[in-house]
């Protein structure tokens, strides 16, 4: 955004202004120059489930996300986090960003990555202790990066940077994951591996939110969806909200009907 | 080259230009990281201005009105550029270049208008410092450096400089990690409760205060050269961030020395009379280090692809 | 620089200069280029040399690229100073211009090579390779003006003239030769518009159509470096980067077509050239590159606070109307649906607008609005999932009115579609 005029105005749409939700985003509003990328939405995340924001590109999903936590300055709304102010509940929260949103030839190892997710645990100038070093190994054995500890983080392919990044959150012993697109550009390996911690997360407990484009594996990695294109579309188990119609909604000319059909063959 | 010679006429300078280098190069790697190495160059650039405005209102040369002066001017510039940069959408090299080139001709203007012949003020110390004449006439040898007496006439810039020091270090130790987070993924830095922007702009505080401290001793081209070449130099050495910076501060130090040594006796050594500029040669030296890094460096290649957005 | 900031410094070499003319006087003389053939010649040499500068300043700015300027400026320091030691060594006095130009463009070509050279076979960003360059070739021609200090008095003194620029006392010669070079600059411009353009516009592009785009490149960087020679003795090597930089800058406020911020920029690096050294010449203490750069940045503030759409005031009145249509309507959707608005701002815009009253109530009118407000989102929502509609759809943002994309009868067959007046759960 290019000015920063606005105050936190956000309109609270519902009267569920105190749910207990992990995130619960009312009246969202951001724009980048005079054009909204996304315009008045709200957004109840379901507790222990594994949501998937959908929609297509440029519609919005990771400026949402971004603008949620904070990374981007909203024009309007509010959101909490368990029921009470985000800033509040930051250890709470382990965020993912996307892969290529740094530079990868940073001078630091992937174990120096990962211990970064213990940055709240250890504050300025806490000493780092060998339970620490131990904690972000047995973050990277649970993505299969174990090996890659001393290695330069440029060095890494696309997936194996992935799974730092999502050892890092890992680190944070978060209860509520907010992750950018982990499945962009990585191979099938990765993507197993990556869903196979998710769903660890979940079994745990978690809740997880994953910006995702590809539309083929919602129902298999998913339980809710929440479908976005500058405005919500829809919002809901993957059964309810998760359908032709809606999908049609999102993405409108931009999907084939045949894909659809096809998608909508596999949502039953 | 006894004690004698050496302490009064080599230490002080010698210790002045290393400090100022490693003053510099500290939050150098920081900016070079982050990609606004030019952000020291814009400082360099404003610091006249600063000054001269600082001698207008005071009306006398004074090192603390200066350095204020020069310090307000910088915070200025860098207020100005984000200011540009927002509200013309300009990007960020071209508003930087707006910025320092008008405040520095507005400097050089204001210096031209103004009767400056009863006192000392010309740019020619601004740019090439005067490292060579920051001697310590009190001291006779190395027994000095226990004379109270003696040691009370050393010259204040030494001391100005390393309480800058001893300040970027503290800087640096203090916001280690939070300043290593926000430089690799601000975005994350940012979910984790880190003020990102406040961290920034601080990082950029304590450059410009290193550039005015080191101004005031040894001239704004070793400002320029020691932000950026000691901590580029050091990037091609290692990828490790800690290790980086102690490269840096090696070159930094390396630099200072072999180029005072050479800007004094390099003449001498080849039949001419008298010196050379000595942060023209610091500079020099650290740019031939810089030379050397890039074409024989372990790591000078990039690994890993730039960031796209 | 040196030179020009000692306060001993005489001016009394400025053969136009009577320290007790009525300046104002002196100044429009100087503009009407009465003040004798060398200020005339500066004054049209500082024009071309600034329409020059705008127009290739414009092509590194498009590329991003615009602090390369300054390495490369810094970098001439060394040859201005080599050029020199060998002149003397040769028996002249050295202050040949064309030698010391021919000098000074070897060594800033020598520092664009280092700066492509660093930017491609090592990890340094682009800035980190500028920002080196330009200081140790600068400090190191810090170095040579010493040396050349102890050469012998007095000898150094047209070189410092170089740092700031100094046109005070030129030689006729001198000037003929400034005049000259921003006339040949210029010329080779016009010869490499094309290519430059396409390049800088849309370097993918360019290449695609098989347009050697690395020369091209080079071949604006030479033009550069051409700018900056011709630049030396007016501006000074410290501050040609301004001209490169200001004037595009400025052009870009007024215009979104390329071409024509090239023709912009252009112009106010010729004003900014011709005005600034005219003012120069008509005061005694007015350096004539200082002068230049910040009759350059006055335009530039100017355009910065004043221009329609892209200016500061422009842009801030536009966000503030934004932001108002933002919570206008957010407002006007949560009264359709019955949703308490609890943001001051939002409600007070609402009973400004006479929508609602103080207490959120909505009026009658609000109350049509809203319902207008509300129908239009499920328009909009139908013209969404229509694969007919992609093109308007695609126009959505939350505030555009219908009426803006689609005609009455597309309208009404949405309306058809809807089912007449209906509510949307909440």
């Amino acid at each position: 955004m290019m000015l920063e005029l606005a105050s936190n105005n956000g309109i609270a749409n519902t009267n569920e202004t105190l749910t207990e939700s992990p995130l619960a985003i009312r009246g969202l509003t951001v724009s980048y120059g005079q054009k909204p990328a996304v315009f008045s939405v709200d957004m109840t995340v379901q507790a222990g489930a594994m949501t998937a924001i959908i929609g297509p590109n440029g519609a919005g999903k990771s400026t949402m996300l971004k603008a949620a936590l904070g990374i981007v300055k909203p024009l309007s709304g509010q959101v909490t986090a368990f029921g009470k102010s985000l800033d509040d509940q930051r250890a709470r929260i382990a965020y993912v960003p996307q892969r290529a949103s740094v530079d990868w030839d940073f001078p630091t190892r992937v174990i120096d990555v990962v211990l970064m997710g213990l940055y709240r645990e250890l504050g300025l100038l806490g000493r780092l202790r060998a339970r620490h070093k131990a904690k972000a190994m047995d973050c990277l054995n649970r993505v299969g990066m174990r090996d890659f500890a001393d290695r330069q983080i440029g060095q890494l392919s696309g997936g194996q940077q992935q799974r730092v990044f999502l050892a890092r959150s890992l680190a944070q012993d978060a209860d509520l994951y907010l992750l950018d697109e982990p499945f962009a550009g990585v191979d099938a390996a990765t993507e197993k591996a990556i869903i196979a911690v998710l769903k660890s997360l979940k079994d745990a407990g978690k809740t997880v939110v994953v910006v995702h484009h590809d539309l083929a594996t919602v129902t298999d990695y998913f339980d809710h969806v929440f479908l976005i294109n500058t405005r919500k579309v829809a919002e809901g188990s993957v059964g309810e909200a998760f359908t032709a119609e809606t999908l049609q909604a999102a993405y409108g000319g931009r999907l084939a009907t045949a894909q659809i059909d096809q998608l909508s063959r596999v949502v039953g | 080259m006894s004690g004698e010679e050496f302490v009064p006429l080599s230490l002080t300078p010698l210790l002045i230009g290393i400090f100022a280098a490693v003053a510099c190069a500290l939050p150098g790697n920081f900016l070079v990281l982050r990609k606004q190495a030019l952000i020291g160059d814009a400082i360099s650039h404003v610091v006249l201005p600063g000054i001269v405005v600082a001698f207008l209102l005071t009306g006398v040369i004074s090192a603390w009105p200066m350095m204020l002066g020069a310090a307000a001017a910088a915070i200025v510039a860098v207020v100005m550029i984000e200011a540009i940069r927002r509200l013309g959408r300009i990007e960020p090299g071209a508003a930087m270049g707006v910025v320092f080139t008008t405040m520095f001709a507005g400097g050089v203007l204001l210096l031209e208008q103004t009767d400056t012949s009863t006192v000392h003020l010309d740019v020619e110390h601004a740019l090439y410092g005067n490292l060579e004449s920051l001697i310590w006439l009190d001291a006779v040898g190395w027994s000095s450096l226990l004379d109270v007496q003696a040691l009370a006439g050393l010259p204040v810039e030494l001391g100005r400089i390393a309480a800058t020091l001893a300040g970027a270090i503290a800087f640096i130790w203090l916001f280690w990690r939070p300043l290593k987070i926000s430089t690799f993924d601000e975005g994350f830095a940012c979910t984790m409760g880190i003020r990102t922007n406040a961290l920034g702009l601080a990082l950029v505080v304590v450059a410009a205060i290193a550039a005015v401290a080191s101004f005031d001793a040894v001239g704004s081209i070793i400002v320029i050269a020691m932000f950026i070449c000691p901590p580029a130099a050091a990037r091609m050495m290692t990828n490790q961030l800690e290790r980086q910076i102690a490269w840096s501060v090696g070159f930094a130090a390396i630099s200072a020395t072999l180029g005072y040594v050479l800007a004094g006796y390099g003449p001498l050594w080849l039949g001419a009379a008298d010196a050379v500029s000595a942060a023209g040669m610091i500079a020099t030296v650290s740019g031939i280090i810089l030379a050397l890094a890039a074409m024989f460096g372990p790591c000078r290649k990039r690994a890993g692809a730039p960031a796209q957005a | 620089m040196v030179a020009a900031l000692q306060p001993r410094r005489s001016t009394s070499c400025r053969v136009w200069s009577a320290k007790q003319t009525d300046t104002r006087v002196m100044l429009i003389d100087a503009l009407l280029l009465q003040l004798g053939y060398n200020a005339t010649l500066v004054a049209i040499g500082a024009a071309l040399l600034g329409v020059s500068a705008g127009v290739t300043g414009t092509f590194l700015f498009l590329r991003k690229r615009a602090l390369v300027s300054d390495a490369i400026s810094h970098a001439t320091l060394p040859g201005v100073c080599i050029a020199f030691m060998i002149m003397v060594a040769l028996g002249g006095d050295g202050r040949n211009l064309i030698g010391l130009l021919l000098g000074s463009a070897l060594s800033a070509w020598i520092g664009l090579l280092c700066l492509n050279w660093l930017t491609r076979n090592t990890r340094l960003a682009e800035d980190a390779a500028i920002g080196s360059v330009l200081s140790v070739f600068f400090g190191f021609g810090v170095v040579l003006l010493t040396v050349i200090q102890t050469m012998g008095v007095g000898r150094q003194a047209g070189l410092e003239g170089f740092l700031l620029g100094s046109t005070a006392g030129m030689l006729w010669a001198d000037a003929m030769i400034i005049a000259v070079g921003g006339g040949a600059t210029l010329l080779l411009i016009l010869l490499l518009r094309r290519p430059m353009t396409l390049v800088s516009f849309d370097p993918e592009h360019a290449a695609a159509r098989g347009l050697p785009v690395a020369r091209i490149d080079l071949a604006m960087m030479g033009l550069v470096m051409a700018v900056t020679v011709v630049g030396l003795k007016i501006v000074g090597l410290i501050l040609i980067v301004a001209l490169l930089i200001i004037p595009p800058v400025t052009a870009r406020f007024w215009t979104e077509r390329s071409d024509r911020v090239v023709l912009l920029s252009g112009l106010a690096g010729g004003i900014s050239g011709y005005v600034g050294a005219a003012m120069s010449a008509s005061a005694p203490n007015l350096p004539t590159g200082p002068i230049i750069v910040l009759v350059s940045f006055t335009l530039f503030a100017l355009s910065m606070l004043l221009a329609p759409n892209r200016g500061a005031l422009a842009a801030i009145l536009g966000h503030l109307k934004f932001q108002r249509r933002v919570h206008l309507r957010q407002g006007l959707l949560a009264l359709a649906q019955g949703q308490p608005i609890y943001e001051r701002l939002t409600l007070r815009l609402l009973s400004r607008a006479g929508l609602a009253r103080a207490d959120g109530v909505a009026t009658e009118f609000g109350r049509a609005r809203a319902a207008k407000a509300l129908r239009d989102e499920k328009r909009w929502e139908v013209v969404r999932t229509d694969q007919a509609h992609e093109a308007a759809a695609a126009l959505y943002d939350g505030l555009r009115d219908i009426e803006t994309v689609l005609t009455k009868d597309q309208i009404a067959d949405i309306d058809h579609r809807i089912g007449g007046p209906q509510e949307i759960p909440a």
